[in-house]
């Protein structure tokens, strides 16, 4: 499933970063966006960050996730 | 909360926009499946004109894989000497004589994993054996795997093969404007896939083809959006590709993405489900890659299998008809029995319309 996730850089070592989705934090992989930075938002599909995201825009995501999750239960796997 | 009056706000306004905008009938293909679950999840269907026909389209990757390739998975995962490596949404989905799920049920290795990198480590903590990753995705998942891929290769992990039933996207849409058999007003394109291609690979639907499109987002906003974006292109009588998922999709999509894409993999012609084999449409491991392929470090048999008697998944799949036209759809194959993989798969259409009563 082409889900992809927003979430916030929290902190970088390498190839790898922090992520923060919304309280819950992910070691992504920022071999396909190179150039993020500590405190961007990105767009995570399969453990790898594919797009930076605008601040406003992407906490404009989340919102929706959040209300997303609460109607939505996950299948196995689902990505 | 403003920003939800806000957003509600624009909802309604664009729920009475779109009836003036229409002018007959109109009719869309929502590519993707995540579209169609965001579409029934969020009502759209009943806020739009019955005069507005959304049609789900071969976006589901697990749905257009062919039971042979399903099959060729299963047979290797009976080796004693493979652990089987796979996201979720495949483990279900029948092969002509079992799945993913069954073969482990009876003691094979499969396992499930979440990103593609997990595949290294488990190559790594089980250098007896060799694993086996079944990549199955479109454009959005395929960066990941070749970036993994790559990663492999440097860490020098000798025991990761790819099962490659990568598929793309645009050349799916060129078969079906192709066939002739639909009749469409437009496309909302993919909004995940597009993040990495952008805009340009769509083109050729303007030029060859005459129909528009745009590249909508998931939340239902984005998709009235996309509907009216659509609507408006018809009533100027114009046909251009616009992407409405702006805080995202960029024209020229990821070219860093893209650019690892290419490197590790090359364009192949590919069996969909209900679609045929269509040029250059799936995604094969490039030959400095190649002792990594499954394909060729396995002899394993490709036999093209009829779909299971009775199953219309590949009409689905080219929008021909609609789940409950299928004599199986509610009765014989459910989410919990499915007999086909549109049943399977969470952002199938048949899963989708059967989860969310929808009977037309």
């Amino acid at each position: 499933m082409c889900l992809g996730i927003p979430g916030k850089i929290t902190s970088i070592t390498g190839d790898l970063a922090a992520v923060d989705f919304g309280g819950v934090s992910r070691e992504v992989s920022l071999l396909l966006c190179p150039e993020v930075r500590e405190g961007d938002y990105v767009l995570v599909h399969v453990g790898f960050a594919i797009q930076r995201l605008e601040e406003r825009e992407a906490l404009e995501t989340l919102a929706l996730f959040k209300e997303m999750e609460r109607g939505w239960d996950e299948e196995d796997g689902d990505r | 909360m403003r920003k939800m009056e806000t957003d509600e706000t624009r909802i309604a306004s664009l729920v009475k926009e779109i009836p003036e905008l229409l002018d007959g009938g109109f009719r869309a293909m929502e590519v993707c499946g995540t579209h169609t679950v965001s579409i029934f999840r969020s009502g759209i269907r009943s806020l739009l004109p019955e005069s507005v026909d959304l049609i789900s389209g071969p976006g589901c990757p697990v749905c257009v894989t062919p039971v042979g390739e399903i099959d060729k998975a299963v047979n290797l995962a009976h080796r004693k000497d493979v652990v089987i490596l796979t996201f979720g949404d495949l483990m279900r989905v029948p092969g002509s004589t079992s799945s993913l799920s069954l073969a482990r049920a009876e003691g094979s290795d499969v396992r499930i994993i979440t990103s593609p990198l997990d595949t290294l480590a488990i190559a790594q903590a089980e250098p007896g054996k060799k694993a086996v990753f079944f990549a199955v995705g479109f454009e959005t998942t395929s960066p990941a795997i070749a970036a993994s891929v790559r990663e492999a290769r440097a860490k020098g992990i000798e025991n990761l093969f790819i099962l490659s039933s990568l598929r793309l996207i645009p050349p799916a849409l060129r078969a079906l404007l192709s066939s002739k058999k639909l009749a469409l007003d437009g496309f909302l394109l993919p909004g995940h896939v597009s993040v990495i291609i952008g805009a340009a690979p769509y083109s050729f639907l303007v030029r060859e083809f005459a129909i528009g499109g745009v590249i909508t987002g998931f939340e239902a906003l984005d998709i009235l959006e996309g509907v009216s974006m659509l609507l408006r292109q018809k009533k100027e009588a114009r046909a251009a590709i616009e992407i409405q998922y702006r805080r995202a999709v960029k024209e020229g999509g990821n070219p860093r993405a893209l650019g690892i894409m290419d490197e590790v993999f090359m364009p192949v012609d590919a069996s969909w489900r209900g679609l045929g084999t269509i040029p250059d449409s799936g995604l094969a491991l490039r030959e400095e890659f190649r002792g990594m392929d499954a394909a060729q470090a396995f002899d394993i048999p490709y036999e093209e299998v009829d779909d299971p008697p009775g199953c219309r998944c590949g009409e689905v799949l080219q929008g021909l008809i609609r789940p409950p036209e299928c004599p199986l759809f509610g009765t014989r194959c459910t989410p919990q029995y499915p007999v086909g993989p549109c049943m399977v798969s969470s952002e199938g259409s048949c899963a989708a319309f059967y989860r969310y009563g929808a009977l037309r």
